[in-house]
């Protein structure tokens, strides 16, 4: 592919407060190409989570360039904004952030009413999407009805339904046990190896390991940038063909 | 899309089953306000319109004077000033277009063994045609009749009903003060008047025969009062200066002093009346509008409390792909379906209660499509007026801040 599915150069980022201007990120320089699965660590405050906002298109910089599949970001408009985060990118949070009075099928669902899709359509896509994260039981389930883990199963169903090229997790694991957290871990590598590009905020190095390269923050500066084998690779290479 | 959101503000409201209830009642009680105020109102203008209409159009009525015997001053109408031939002279008159003269009394009229004290009215059949007064029964008395002063009577319904119960009246005979009278006719029932008597309590001869049979009189030919009826209302003012200069004329009064007459405009007495319940008819809507607005400011105030409460959900829907104008629609369709809910049981009780006091009071009530259509459209326009700032609030929301909310 010619060119980057992410494209970032130059990033600044700014806050104003009442005790003056912050820098949360300073020159940020990052490019990833489809089918990449970054893990982004860092300590609280090194800026990790601005940066996954602005990824995000929830937020934007104070200056510098963010071209995502082509598209300058800083040119569109709110409601072009809304269309990438609905089509383009998956969101998977630390809460899983589902809404609690809505049935497991209706909360997969829910991206693909802001995208026009119809009613039926829409129920079919979600009910595909459930049974392929292990949940096709419970479609009629409301989200307190299941344990941590297989609510982030939903909301990873959620962020998979408009078929996005880019999954954004923010410490997906951090509100799980070390057993679910590596389920989940493995249903990322699943995605991965089905050529979804995922960006990974955590920081738990085992957990970063999942991904075929490490970035580092800190104080708003990218401090390390490794690449490394990923976990399913290797446990695939250990299977005799 | 609509339908799914149709299908959120629903689930939303169910959430919060009691404070959507409370919310719901304030449009409730604004909506039945209205209705039932504006149903009073408009029944009370159309029964005020009934009664003007039924007294007839461009009405005079001309009194003769008060006389004074002994010192004792007479109320008007008591003097013998006016006669059948000044009711001639008036019918003369440019824009005069019905001349009735007028004797009336009370009497004692029997039937059978029962009898009954009315009012005898004694004038000519013009006095009908002014009065749009039609017989349910039988027919008018003639010109000849009122030549020869025969004997013959129509009278109104109730009398009807207390002197002859189920009996058919036309061609039987009554005493009215000794003298026998064939009834001609039933007149049509007009209810009651704008002072509220029973103009149906009545019985109408021809003006000759009260006058020598019934009522005596002083002076041959005169009458007590003579009814005018002029041809537009444009004319009114005219024709009342013409008659006021025809009988000062006619009755010799000097330029200065006071007239053996009294003319009175009957139909501006009607429009006054009619001004006023037109203006408490508003003045109960306004009052009501009022329990509206104070619907409507409560619908606000309860998305203002929802669109913080729901922070998190709204900071959900923006990250995986709601615009802001999805969020504000959200919410709007939520105020509006409140209100319209509202605003339909509203128009339910409104309605009911309207058709209770009806029935209770006998008080007319008038339901016009007109104000049920106001009512409907001043609600849904309420749900948008006070749900379209907490909408708007939601849909500005930042989106990180809202999914940092806890």
């Amino acid at each position: 592919m010619a060119q980057s599915l992410v494209l970032v150069s130059d990033l600044h980022k700014d806050y104003q407060t009442a005790a003056g201007a912050i820098t949360v990120l300073k020159q940020v320089n990052f490019s990833m190409d489809a089918g990449d699965f970054v893990a982004i660590m860092g300590p609280s405050g090194s800026g990790k989570s601005t940066f996954m906002n602005i990824l995000g298109c929830l937020d934007k910089p104070t200056s510098g360039q963010y071209t995502l599949d082509g598209h300058q970001v800083a040119n569109l408009s709110g409601n072009a904004l809304a269309q990438i985060r609905n089509q383009t990118i998956g969101f998977v949070f630390q809460g899983f952030n589902l809404l609690s009075r809505v049935s497991l099928l209706d909360n997969v669902a829910l991206p693909l009413v802001y995208s026009g899709v119809n009613k039926s359509e829409r129920q079919a896509r979600a009910k595909v999407l459930l049974e392929k994260v292990g949940l096709g039981q419970y479609i009629n389930s409301l989200p307190n009805q299941i344990s941590g883990g297989q609510q982030q199963r939903v909301a990873i169903a959620r962020a998979l339904v408009n078929h996005p090229r880019l999954i954004l997790a923010d410490e997906p694991t951090g509100n799980l046990d070390s057993k679910t957290s590596e389920d989940i871990m493995t249903l990322f590598s699943e995605l991965n190896a089905d050529g979804i590009t995922i960006v990974l905020v955590t920081h738990e190095s085992d957990i970063a390991a999942y991904a075929s390269r490490q970035i580092r923050f800190l104080d708003g500066r990218i401090v390390q940038d490794t690449r490394s084998k990923t976990i399913a690779s290797i446990a695939s290479a250990k299977e005799p063909d | 899309m609509f339908s799914a959101m149709l299908g959120e503000a629903w689930r939303a409201m169910g959430a919060n089953r009691l404070r959507t209830f409370l919310t719901m009642l304030g449009m409730v009680i604004g909506v039945g306000a209205v209705v039932l105020m504006m149903a009073i109102g408009q029944g009370a203008q159309e029964s005020v319109k009934q009664s003007i209409n039924a007294m007839g159009s461009n009405l005079f009525i001309v009194l003769s004077g008060s006389f004074t015997a002994s010192g004792a001053r007479s109320g008007s109408g008591n003097a013998s000033s006016l006669t059948v031939i000044d009711a001639n002279a008036i019918s003369e008159l440019d824009g005069v277009s019905n001349v009735a003269p007028i004797s009336m009394g009370n009497a004692q009229v029997v039937f059978g063994n029962n009898n009954w004290a009315t009012s005898i009215i004694g004038t000519t059949p013009a006095y009908l045609e002014i009065r749009v007064w039609d017989l349910e029964d039988g027919y008018v008395f003639s010109e000849s009749d009122m030549r020869s002063a025969t004997r013959v009577a129509l009278i109104g319904k109730t009398v009807v009903d207390n002197i002859f119960g189920d009996i058919n009246p036309i061609g039987k005979t009554i005493r009215i003060k000794q003298n026998p009278f064939v009834v001609l006719g039933v007149l049509k029932s007009k209810g009651q008047s704008l002072d509220g008597r029973d103009q149906d309590d009545t019985i109408i001869i021809p003006l000759t025969t009260a006058q020598r049979k019934i009522l005596g009189n002083r002076f041959a030919g005169s009458v007590r009062q003579i009814m005018v009826q002029a041809n537009t209302p444009e004319v009114m003012t005219m024709v009342e200066q013409n008659i006021n200069g025809l009988l000062n004329q006619r009755h010799n009064i000097r330029e200065g002093a006071d007239s053996d007459f009294f003319v009175r405009n009957l139909t501006a007495v009607a429009n006054s009346a009619a001004e006023t319940t037109r203006t408490m008819s508003l003045l109960l809507g306004a009052i009501a509008s009022v329990s509206l607005l104070v619907g409507g400011i409560g619908i606000m105030n309860i998305m203002l409390v929802s669109v913080t409460e729901r922070t998190r959900e709204i900071g959900i829907r923006m990250a995986i792909g709601a615009r802001e104008r999805d969020i504000l629609l959200q919410f709007l369709l939520e105020a509006i379906v409140i209100s319209v809910i509202g605003c339909l049981i509203g128009l339910f009780l409104g309605i009911t209660g309207a058709m209770l006091v009806n029935k209770l009071t006998q008080a007319a009530v008038v339901i016009s499509g007109n104000s049920v259509m106001i009512a409907f459209a001043v609600a849904a326009s309420v749900g948008i007026f006070f749900g379209f700032y907490p909408a708007r609030k939601a849909a500005r929301l930042n989106p990180i801040e809202a999914l940092r909310y806890q």
